[in-house]
């Protein structure tokens, strides 16, 4: 603890530090979305034929959709004909077969990120997929894990090696028409990851992503499919920066989950990307949409994020709870700080049988920022016995920023039990007193006591990102305590 | 969706705009209201007064403009008023339909000493009021009468509070603004008794519509409490559109209660306004137990410091009833307090709804604001959506909100059981408590003689043998 409290005074002046650009020549689709974009897309890809009338559907039904505005997020008006929905940096012909072939540049990008992808196929024994701008440049660990059948590999490759697999599943959680974000990820997304867990095996390390965008004026659309078989279990992370620009850029991704009978997935976000500067000017706008799929009986699916970054975030992480017996948990951190806006929560849809539902989501806002949460608890009919806890807390640093909760019960079935808590508060004089007495200094005290609300959510973090966490909620905060 | 910190004065739109508003073609829903408008205004009490004749004209303009809301506004997601909608509702003329006092007295109080304003279709009805016993420095009559004689008295507060601009039925309801309670109550008066207003709809066979319109100013320093009820001698099809505004002044404390027993295939949708001045305490009590679809709405402007408000509320339904609690508490300066509990029992294929959003504003520092809402599903087919909301933008405050929704605890209904009492009275005696505590807050005895009354007699006519789940 001593090490993360005592450096606060330092992570608080620190700047946005993974503000880098990396100069690497990319391959750059100019600016605009229409028929001819997606199918050069399709074609860079080369993917199948299927695959690209699948991307046409969702571009005309798109075409005819209207930007959302219900949201509690202000911002400017979106040009989606102004952003380039590709830009991939130039490769040799044959993209990269290991390691040592990836562009060394890039590497050198991901050293500075702090994951060395070297390193931590040795030490950390994570497999790595990095997702530089549009494109999937690395995969680590990929041999070991094909050995005992998980399958972990940039999406455009899965489309190529195992297109039935994702034909199959391709759009069953986040159809084409779910929303307006989604609906223009399925009509240009780039690439993602695709993991595979075959039945009853259990996936000896952690799967990690990174994204990173780095080039400018470009949208980021990446695709993420993990599909857990019967009594199989995953663990995967993914983790996001991007470079500093006084523009915003647009990342709307799709992550896709579907477990089967007794298959669990553990799905943890550290999301980082720039949250512009002190005055609110650039950043990302991430516009995502996740929702997992417990189909089978016994699965579960737990969603863990920490959003520290992003000018604005709209995410609302969700699990379809349809296989009786089957758990969906969320766990967040969202933090608005400066000029940021997020607004965050998760849905959870109650089909089955004894379904069961935990959402722990802990907002943080300081200077100007606004943070909303947004939770929708469903229980339907047929859904006997389900039962559903949800604790918001919100804490309030200065007084120019804002919580809001807006949850929604909606229940059909008499069995269910559901329980919502919220609360509101600011840290407390006589906790910050109490530590101060003991000799504390005020930083440190409020930076003990910003984790201590947050535990609850750290702790259901893998141990490296549980430290990372909590680091950067110290960086994020910069300037608003005290 | 947030109520101004201040009383503010209606905006003036060009009257050349509301003009063409006015003739401008509506949908065929709203063109019923319209023509009623165009043909009966001037038969509405105050006629000819500059302030008032605006207002309605600007409330009607606003109607056309809005319609009926849809459920694809946030604020009616859950409530449809379709059916509503499609029904011409013509104007409630006065019309006793064999009323007597004898038919009248078990909808009144108790109490020999309290004091009692009878409408009858939305019209005030002198003959079975009783306001002899009222104090000196207390008035309490007709709306109606008031604008007729002595108009000004109420122009710096009528239709100031109850906002129209986005919400269509208080819009109707300023729009036909005519009759209801107008009740002021002189600076440091205590008033120990009750003030019952009783709004009861004598049906016809049209469907009618009336739209009771009460304002209640409370001056500095006074207490009182205030029963606002609204049944219906027999069934039928008609639509009660009712807007209370109460002022509380400095210091005041004033309870108000409301029990709504319409009948099975009423519409009742009512908006009470709330303004609070410094260090005031104003408590609701909100009882719905009849209805065919019911919208409740509350909003209180907590406008001064040191004020406090509790808003409880309590609605038990069954059968195909519907009914919608939103409430509003607006934190709009600082060192004030709220406390509010809704609970709903639902049975058979009733469905409930419960909005209740607190808003802390920036300067509101030292709120201390608590929301809960719970709520007892009994049987497989009632429904309930909840969406208790927070919405702050001070630091220094301390704000809760919980939601549950559950069933009779098995354990309690066991424990009865193994002391001799058999399992559908001892559901019973649960349910019963669950809803007491809010009757309970009441802290007039024979209000909650009355309400206990009614409470018993509408959880009797809950299905008593079903298999349970």
């Amino acid at each position: 603890m001593s090490t993360q409290t005592s450096n606060l005074e330092g992570l608080i002046n620190q700047e946005y530090k993974y503000g880098f650009v990396t100069d690497i020549e990319a391959d750059t689709v100019p600016p605009g979305l229409n028929e001819d974009v997606v199918r050069l897309i399709s074609a860079k890809k080369e993917e199948p034929a299927w695959l690209l009338e699948w991307r046409l559907k969702a571009l005309h039904y798109w075409q005819k959709m209207k930007e959302p505005t219900w949201a509690n997020v202000h911002y400017q008006k979106i040009d989606y004909q102004a952003i380039s929905y590709y830009s991939a940096p130039k490769q040799k012909k044959d993209g990269p077969k290991s390691l040592d072939e990836v562009e060394p540049e890039l590497l050198r990008t991901y050293e500075k990120l702090g994951i060395p992808l070297h390193e931590q196929e040795k030490l950390a024994g994570v497999a790595v997929d990095a997702i530089f701008d549009s494109v999937s440049v690395a995969t680590t660990f990929r041999k070991k894990l094909e050995e005992i059948g998980v399958i972990f590999c940039p999406f455009s490759e899965a489309v190529k090696e195992y297109p039935e697999l994702v034909r199959r599943w391709l759009g069953t959680v986040v159809p084409y028409t779910d929303n307006f974000f989604a609906t223009l990820n399925s009509a240009v997304f780039s690439d993602g990851s695709f993991c595979y867990i075959p039945k009853g095996v259990r996936c000896p390390m952690e799967l990690s992503t990174y994204f990173r965008i780095n080039a400018e004026n470009t949208g980021q659309f990446e695709r993420t499919l993990i599909i857990a078989e019967e009594g199989s279990y995953v663990s995967y992370l993914e983790g996001c920066t991007a470079p500093m620009r006084d523009t915003n850029q647009l990342h709307a991704a799709v992550v896709e989950l579907v477990t089967l009978d007794n298959a669990q997935i553990r799905y943890a976000t550290v999301q980082n990307w720039y949250p512009g500067d002190k005055e609110g000017k650039g950043g990302i706008y991430n516009f995502v949409t996740k929702r997992g799929k417990c189909l089978g009986k016994y699965s579960k699916i737990s969603w863990t994020q920490v959003e520290t970054g992003s000018a604005i975030t709209w995410k609302y992480p969700g699990c379809i709870l349809l296989g009786d017996n089957s758990i969906g948990e969320f766990y967040s951190v969202a933090l608005a700080n400066n000029y940021q806006q997020a607004d965050t929560g998760t849905k959870m849809i109650h089909i089955g049988k004894n379904t069961r539902s935990t959402i722990i989501s802990k907002g943080i806002s300081a200077g100007h920022g606004q943070n909303t949460y947004r939770g929708k608890v469903a229980i339907l009919k047929s859904a006997e016995g389900a039962r559903n806890f949800s604790q918001c807390d919100s804490l309030l640093i200065g007084d120019k920023c804002g919580a809001h909760t807006f949850p929604y019960l909606e229940v059909k079935n008499s069995t269910a039990q559901v329980e919502h808590e919220a609360s509101t508060s600011k840290i407390g004089e006589d906790q910050l007193f109490y530590c101060q007495q003991r000799g504390l200094s005020t930083d440190d005290a409020i930076s003990m006591i910003i984790n201590g609300f947050c535990k609850e959510v750290f702790r259901e973090l893998p141990m490296e990102f549980a430290v990372e966490a909590q680091k950067l909620l110290g960086v994020s905060l910069e300037g608003s305590v005290g | 969706m947030l109520g101004s910190a201040k009383p503010s004065p209606v905006p003036e739109p060009a009257r050349a705009d509301m003009e063409s508003l006015l003739l401008k073609s509506v949908s065929k829903q709203e063109e019923t209201y319209l023509d009623q408008f165009r043909q009966g205004q001037k038969e509405l009490a105050g006629w000819g007064h500059p302030w008032l004749d605006q207002v309605r004209r600007e409330a009607m303009a606003r109607f056309s403009g809005l319609g009926f809301p849809t459920t694809h506004r946030e604020e009616w997601k859950y409530t449809n008023v379709a059916p509503l909608a499609r029904i011409p509702f013509r104007p409630a003329g006065f019309v006793l339909n064999g009323l007597t006092q004898e038919k009248l007295s078990r909808f009144l109080l108790s109490d020999p000493g309290s004091s009692c304003l009878v409408f009858v279709n939305g019209h005030w009805c002198p003959g079975f009021s009783s306001l002899e016993e009222l104090p000196q420095g207390v008035y309490a009559g007709s709306l109606a009468d008031i604008l007729e004689n002595n108009p000004t008295r109420v122009e710096e507060h009528l239709a100031r509070y109850a906002a129209f601009q986005e919400h269509a039925f208080v819009a109707l309801n300023t729009a036909f603004l005519n009759d209801g309670a107008f009740i002021e109550i002189s600076p440091g008066l205590v008033l120990d008794k009750p003030i019952h207003l009783l709004f009861i709809s004598t049906v016809s066979d049209t469907a009618t519509v009336t739209h009771p319109r009460n304002l209640i100013l409370a001056g500095p320093s006074t207490q009182a409490t205030i029963f606002e009820s609204y049944v219906s001698l027999e069934d039928g099809v008609y639509m009660t559109n009712a807007v209370t505004e109460v002022v509380v002044g400095e210091n005041a404390v004033i309870t108000h209660c409301k029990l709504q027993e319409e009948s099975r295939q009423a519409f009742h949708i009512a908006t009470l306004q709330v303004q609070q001045a410094r260090n005031s305490t104003f408590a609701s009590h909100s009882i719905s137990l009849g209805g065919g679809l019911v919208r409740n709405e509350i909003n209180a402007v907590l406008g001064g410091e040191g004020i406090h408000c509790e808003l409880n509320g309590l609605y038990a339904v069954n059968g195909s009833q519907h009914v919608d609690n939103h409430t509003l508490v607006d934190h709009a300066q600082p060192h004030c307090t709220s406390h509010e509990l809704y609970k709903g029992i639902l049975d058979d294929k009733a469905s409930g709804v419960f909005n209740g959003s607190i808003v802390v504003r920036q300067d509101a520092q030292k709120t201390d604001a608590i929301q809960r809402n719970k709520n007892l599903l009994l049987s497989k087919d009632a429904l309930i959506n909840t969406k208790p909301q927070l919405d702050i933008l001070a630091d220094d405050v301390r704000c809760t909100h919980g939601a549950t929704v559950g069933q009779v605890d098995q354990e309690a209904v066991f424990y009865l059981r193994s002391r001799g009492i058999d399992e559908e009275a001892a559901r019973r005696v649960l349910i019963h408590g669950f809803a007491r505590e809010i009757i309970e807050r009441i802290k007039v005895e024979a209000l909650v003689t009355l309400l206990e009354e009614r409470l018993s007699a509408h959880l009797s006519t809950y299905h008593k043998t079903r298999e349970r789940v």
